[in-house]
């Protein structure tokens, strides 16, 4: 494993909001952060500001399981998960910065007989979208993580699984410091403690931002808050076809390494990792309630925690630290929502739904592409938001692997 | 665990209820004279506020039976329980 780098002092300042940038980015999250980074990288627009209502990358960005992978099904989903992964593959060496990314493979279990058709049927997808995949059966899924229980004398027997080696983890913190200290080298202002209380417009057109620290004019906007962007949305009148649910996480105490990569069951509602330090980090379904009050209900956890000592019969004595939620805009399709508004020069990116931390990179870019030339980038062309009238869905709760 | 008070059973724990989304949301009165953005606004929109949201619970491993709720969810607070043929009450 890697070694952890020292904290540093400080990453970025604080500076005071200008009165009006080309670009706002409201939301400074791993999204927020890696659009200005990219605004700046690849398009030389560097009078950016990013809008954090907390502390930077406290939202969601603090909230996930930092599982990154693009074994996705349909082509659409391929083409911007894929691009992200790639990203990653080199963001250390972009950015500058450690981030701990550690390939270390995920295998998403199949339980039934349906399960393991539709897993199948996606690996042959992924192989023709140029993505790495593979069927394991349960032996297999054994000898790639021997903790999990194979037994066939267990309620939901493992009967094999979809395996992609490149995916895997990253440290989320360090993600976001990285981006936030490469943007901030570029010129862009990271401002905290700054919430945007309205949006402005002129004739069909959007001339800036109210916030908590006072009016900011803006050239363009774009919104990347996940869960709440549904709640900035409406400041300017917007309706999104978005739902907004905690989702719940937890750490165990710190164990030595038992767990060499990512399992995820969408049958039995559990998946998990283990952190570089050496937590085991586990993730659940969505709370079934809209919610925005970043925790959730106990019996989800109950069942988590079942499904995983069903899994992991190892993890029966290991002690739970910590629990918390984040804030999930799930879409109708499991899929994201990117690209333009009837609002001209205000743009979206919401809708990412439990998928949002393993996109960071690939949406910063896409997203800051379609910013800066006021077009959807080609791998945002699908994810409008008039698929929803014209019907051109992208139905992906097969392969979120989270039950939404 | 949260305690939903069942308008026929009194309060029960929250595993006990099946959550249905928006309350209120009506079938188009005349559906063939929908353009495609009503029918977008029907199937797939709906509020999604960050406070009091008017929602159905269904009591599905008890009476069965339908309701509504007015809850804020940024503290999970029910805020009024009524029947499905009942007016959202004022809460503020």
């Amino acid at each position: 494993m890697t070694d952890l780098p020292e904290h540093p002092d400080f990453l970025w300042d604080n500076p005071e909001p200008k009165k009006a940038y080309d670009v706002v980015v409201v939301g400074g999250g791993g999204h927020g952060l890696a659009t200005a980074y990219y605004l700046a990288k690849v398009f030389g627009i560097t009078d950016v500001a990013v809008l954090e209502k907390g502390w930077l990358a406290g939202g969601n960005m603090a909230r996930n399981t930092t599982i990154i992978r693009s074994n996705y099904l349909w082509d659409e989903s391929s083409g911007i998960y894929e691009h992200s992964l790639k990203l990653w593959e080199g963001l250390e060496e972009d950015l500058g910065y450690p981030i701990l990314f550690s390939q270390r493979g995920v295998l998403n279990l199949a339980h039934t007989l349906q399960d393991v058709r539709d897993s199948v049927r996606r690996v042959e997808a992924n192989k023709l979208n140029g993505i790495d995949a593979e069927w394991v059966d349960a032996a297999g899924v054994k000898e790639i993580c021997p903790i999990v229980n194979t037994s066939p004398d267990v309620r939901y027997p493992v009967l094999g699984a979809t395996y992609q080696p490149r995916a895997g983890i990253a440290k989320h913190d360090y993600v976001a410091w990285g981006f936030a200290r490469a943007a901030h080298e570029l010129g862009v202002d990271l401002i905290q403690n700054c919430e945007v209380t309205g949006i402005s417009t002129r004739d069909g057109r959007v001339t800036g931002v109210e916030t908590s620290r006072g009016r900011i004019a803006a050239g363009k906007v774009g919104l990347c808050a996940a869960g709440h962007t549904s709640v900035l949305a409406r400041l300017v009148g917007l309706d999104l076809p978005l739902n907004s649910h905690p989702l719940q996480a937890l750490v165990s105490e710190l164990l030595e390494p038992v767990h060499p990569t990512v399992v995820m069951s969408n049958a039995v509602h559990v998946y998990v990792s283990q952190a570089h330090k050496g937590e085991l980090v586990m993730g659940a379904g969505i709370d079934s309630y809209n919610g925005y009050g970043q925790r959730g209900s106990f019996h989800i956890i109950e069942e988590q925690m079942a499904a995983a000592l069903e899994l992991f019969p190892v993890f029966a004595r290991a002690h739970l630290l910590r629990t918390w939620a984040g804030i999930v805009d799930v879409s109708p399709d499991a899929s994201p929502i990117i690209g333009l508004t009837p609002v001209e020069n205000l743009f979206l990116n919401c809708g990412w739904g439990t998928g949002g931390f393993k996109a960071t990179p690939g949406v910063g870019d896409v997203f800051a592409a379609t910013i800066a030339r006021g077009k959807p980038h080609e791998y945002a062309e699908p994810f409008t938001l008039d698929r929803f009238t014209t019907g051109a869905l992208v139905d992906e709760h097969g392969a979120a692997a989270v039950a939404h | 665990m949260q305690l939903i008070p069942c308008p026929w059973c009194g309060p029960r724990e929250e595993a006990e209820f099946h959550y249905g989304g928006q309350a209120h949301v009506a079938y188009p009165e005349d559906p063939a004279a929908l353009s495609d953005e009503d029918w977008a606004k029907f199937v797939f929109f709906r509020a999604n506020p960050s406070g009091p949201y008017a929602e159905r619970w269904s009591h599905s491993a008890g009476c069965r039976r339908w309701f509504n709720a007015v809850r804020d969810t940024r503290t999970h607070d029910l805020l009024a329980i009524y029947r499905l043929d009942e007016p959202r009450p004022v809460t503020s």
